[in-house]
């Protein structure tokens, strides 16, 4: 009996360490590419970086300076307006899902969102591209920044629901005590406890489509010229990034490493930023 | 309000067609970019107008020049009658530069590799399979070759350059045309396929006992080792800019190319040219635009560019390591960009 | 009186406008799926179900079928998985139930940031570090482009999908949950596994499920360093391809109008693949559920 309680607790101690130490090891293990990715990206960029690089326009192989402000401009217009497309969708939609979405329509909506995840973000482009290119005989940002937003759709769906889903429902049923109407209950107790979760999967979307090339080469096109117009092609920092990586030329290698440390320097200064100013919920 | 704001966005876009006359857009081959963001940049400095090329591929290039999204177009493989016809039937190839493709190899203790195209052939057809192979060895006295495995690396991307370098393959090895043929994209007997020339020589530089092929360009701002090819006279040529050019002039004296050339087809093939000096592997990449010109001042616009980038232009092409059109051409490929219906 | 029709008014508002944009999502599928199905429409007439089985990517002879891809994409994301789940969760668990310290903060930017890296720098890191490193390390293995080192570098790039939203489910499960496990005596393991895992476990799966439909679709990367060759083979030190690479490959320059086609039936094959696979995910998952949550 005696003998019995202290092997257990012995185990018990055993399976305490063992679950330290894995956890542990999966978080350094983790680290290491990580590490290794931006490390390489930051020695292989940092030497390109300077201010022209921020604001002139790219230049041929043979000239010197040049940069590529215009596409640093584009990314951000891109991006805006793929969550002009894409956030609505995702937030509603994820509110949706964890408020009224249990049961098969839910299901279905829940399914076409993951089935959405895994289309080739290039066969998106071709999607974005038959739609809104194709038909308007044109290149236009509208065209890119549409598939980026529907890129963008699925993570924002997906996190909205889990976090508002893992809002206490005592909150909500207090906020309903009190008299307020569902709807501003979900709107600004629920959903404005689960946004620090929901940003991180914007963020994370967000990260995700400033960094894709492939839907946008055949639908916002790129331009080496300074265009702010959304219905005319747009440069991005990917499409620019991936010209100078498959081009022969050492200068516009270093120019393709220093736009893709920009790229990460740029979500990491986003990021911090939203951090900073929204305050973390802790629930008791 | 998505649909709201796309419904704005979309009439504006649709008004202000106009107001872009002056703007050009083409599309298509990768392996000219460099030298067309060069052109681009000093015509729009020169006369304002300005031009936007994207290397987005030769066949997306084609077919956004069919589908009339772009002003022109830009390819590595001359057009099959299938595409002329898809695109309106009045299509111009007009030749620009020239280049050529290079064999680079990454195996330690060997550095003036030889091969003559049966090698070649062999090796991408995954019948020679290790570097101490003696038909290899036959071609290369006083090399030591080591046991080691031969790794193929080829384009997986379709690419002008597979195109260029498997139709001199098909020229030269009856095999080659028989088991694999002649395109930008072929089903590959042996190797591994890596995305780009980065791809490429990526594969080449970290696996010793590799061979891939590449742009020239890319091989020489990148310190590549090459091979020296066997060309159709015998010698072992070396791959360079001026042997390039050598080939060009070597194939315009072949009668064919000359009738070619004055009936004002430029689809001309530069593989295994005669001449002592020719490079064997060598291929040029055209502008495609339609002979009639429907909107009156972009087609003003375009016959302006062209002719810029035939005479003046020229003389920025080998800085960035192109070769050339032989002076021979240009000349007629510009009365036949003055022929083109404004 | 008045107030409350008007309350429920506003409810029932609320309710058709987030439902309107939820709806918006199988409705684009929808559109996809057409398209897709209106351009591969001369593929699937001509080669019918033998393209699902056949071995032969020929664009030369117009021959296409799509086995050896759906094979690459399967083992490529599965290796990725069994190297990210794991990796990802144990991360996850770190950051929020055992490090207190301020590097956890970093570690967390960090992993987002991994999000940022256009896939085109993450194949050049991977022919060049990732590629050399493995082939160093792991006996057996000649060259660095094959299936294994494309399974790798997908695990990394869902790493920060899966590692994040874990953070983020696991950080959402009330404390007095695990108060109350702690106050009974329980070990940090027997805390995460009663009070925080099942509460969990729902957001971890849809993590875990939006990372694989990142591994299935992803381009870029992987075409980089799978050595892009169609063929079968039961080593994972051999070059092979996934349908989305070679779709990005063969797409800007497939000339024949039948390679076209056949490409963007690769496209609607993965779509379908992706409706399998997700659906054998939630049966697994309806079923844990059902143990960790019996009502």
């Amino acid at each position: 009996m005696e003998n019995n309680t202290e092997i257990q607790s012995k185990l018990r101690k055993i399976k305490e360490r063992f679950f330290l130490a894995a956890v542990v090891l999966c978080a350094l293990i983790a680290v290491v590419p990580l590490f290794s990715v931006i490390g390489y990206v930051f020695i292989k960029g940092i030497s390109a970086v300077n201010l022209d690089f921020f604001t002139k326009l790219p230049v041929p192989v043979g000239d010197i300076g040049g940069g590529m402000g215009n596409a640093i401009v584009g990314t951000f217009i891109l991006s805006g307006i793929a969550c002009l497309v894409g956030l609505p969708v995702g937030i509603f939609g994820g509110i949706w899902l964890a408020q009224f979405g249990k049961g098969k329509r839910g299901f279905f909506i829940r399914y076409s969102a993951d089935v959405l995840s895994s289309i080739p973000t290039i066969v998106i482009g071709i999607f974005a591209y038959v739609l809104l290119v194709a038909t308007l005989k044109h290149f236009s940002a509208v065209a890119g920044g549409f598939a980026l937003g529907i890129i963008m759709i699925p993570t924002v769906t997906r996190t909205t629901e889990e976090m508002v889903k893992m809002v206490p429902r005592n909150l909500y049923e207090a906020g309903l005590a009190l008299g307020i109407p569902e709807w501003k209950v979900t709107l600004h107790i629920v959903f404005r406890t689960a946004w620090n979760g929901i940003f991180t999967g914007v963020m994370l979307s967000v990260a995700r489509i400033m960094g894709e090339t492939a839907p946008l080469i055949f639908t916002a096109f790129n331009t080496p010229y300074w265009s702010l117009r959304v219905d005319q092609p747009m440069a991005s920092m990917t499409v620019t990034i991936y010209n100078y990586a498959i081009s022969p030329f050492a200068e516009w290698h270093a120019q393709a490493w220093a736009g893709s440390l920009t790229l990460v320097f740029i979500v990491l200064s986003i990021t911090l930023l939203v951090r900073k100013f929204s305050k973390r919920v802790v629930y008791t | 309000m998505i649909k709201k704001f796309l419904a704005v966005l979309i009439s504006t876009a649709l008004l202000s067609g106009a107001a872009f006359a002056a703007t050009l857009n083409g599309a298509g081959a990768t392996f000219p970019y460099p030298i067309y963001v060069k052109w681009n940049s000093i015509y729009s400095n020169k006369t304002g107008v300005q031009v936007n090329y994207q290397g987005i591929g030769s066949g997306g290039g084609i077919r956004q020049f069919s589908s009339g999204v772009v002003d022109f177009g830009g390819s590595d493989a001359p057009l099959t009658e299938a595409q002329i016809d898809a695109a309106g039937g009045d299509v111009l190839h007009i030749p620009t530069v020239m280049g050529a493709v290079v064999v680079s190899y990454n195996l330690q203790g060997v550095s003036g590799l030889k091969l003559d195209s049966d090698v070649l052939a062999g090796i991408f057809l995954g019948k020679i399979k290790n570097w101490n192979d003696p038909a290899v060895a036959a071609l290369n006295p006083g090399e030591n070759f080591p046991d080691k495995a031969i790794l193929v690396a080829h384009r997986s991307d379709g690419s002008g350059t597979t195109s260029i370098f498997t139709d001199y393959l098909a020229k030269v090895s009856l095999k080659w045309a028989s088991q694999v043929g002649a395109g930008t994209a072929v089903s590959w007997p042996a190797g591994v396929g890596g995305k780009g020339n980065a791809g490429v020589a990526g594969q080449i530089k970290v696996n010793d006992g590799a061979i891939g092929y590449v742009e020239l360009s890319y091989a020489m701002t990148n310190n590549l080792s090459v091979a020296a090819l066997k060309n159709k006279a015998g010698r072992y040529i070396v791959p360079t800019l001026d042997s390039t050019s050598a080939a060009a002039d070597g194939a315009m004296a072949s009668s064919k190319i000359k009738k070619m050339i004055s009936s004002g087809d430029f689809r001309l093939n530069l593989n295994n040219a005669p001449g002592v000096d020719s490079y064997p592997i060598v291929g040029m990449t055209w502008i495609l635009v339609h002979k009639n010109q429907k909107d009156a001042e972009k087609g003003r616009a375009l016959v302006d560019y062209l002719k810029w980038i035939l005479s003046d232009g020229q003389q920025y092409v080998s800085e960035l390591l192109y070769a050339p059109l032989p002076s021979s051409v240009r000349s007629k490929v510009l009365n036949a960009v003055n022929g083109i219906k404004i | 009186m008045w107030g409350r029709i008007e309350m429920k008014k506003g409810d029932a508002w609320f309710k058709a406008v987030t439902f309107g944009f939820a709806l918006s999502i199988p409705f684009l599928l929808l559109i996809l799926i057409l398209i897709l199905l209106i351009q591969s429409w001369s593929s699937i007439s001509h080669f019918g179900f033998g393209f699902i089985f056949g071995n032969v990517w020929d664009p030369l002879a117009d021959k296409f079928s799509a086995l050896p891809f759906i094979y690459g994409t399967l083992v490529s994301s599965l290796i990725a998985l069994a190297i990210a789940v794991p990796l990802g969760m144990g991360c996850a668990i770190y950051l929020s139930e055992i490090s207190h310290s301020k590097v956890k903060e970093y570690i967390a930017v960090m992993v987002e940031l991994l999000a940022a890296i256009p896939s085109v720098v993450y194949g050049l890191w991977g022919i060049f570090v990732l590629g050399p490193w493995l082939t160093r390390v792991i006996p057996g293995m000649k060259y660095g482009s094959c299936l294994l080192t494309g399974g790798v570098i997908l695990a990394i790039m869902i790493l920060p999908t899966i590692t994040a939203i874990s953070r983020e489910v696991f950080q959402a499960v009330p404390n007095s949950l695990r108060e109350s496990a702690l106050a009974l005596g329980a070990t940090r393991w027997e805390t995460f596994r009663l009070a925080v895992f099942g509460p969990a476990l729902s957001g971890i799966v849809g993590a875990i499920i939006l990372g694989l439909g990142r591994a299935l679709g992803e381009t870029m990367a992987v075409t980089m360093v799978i050595g892009n060759r169609p063929e079968i083979s039961a080593s994972l030190f051999e070059p092979s391809y996934t349908l989305a690479s070679v779709i990005a490959n063969e797409f800007a320059e497939a000339t024949s109008s039948l390679n076209l086609s056949a490409l963007i039936e690769l496209a609607l094959i993965l779509l379908v693949l992706t409706i399998i696979v997700n659906g054998i995910a939630r049966l697994l998952v309806w079923k844990t559920t059902l143990k960790y949550n019996p009502n």
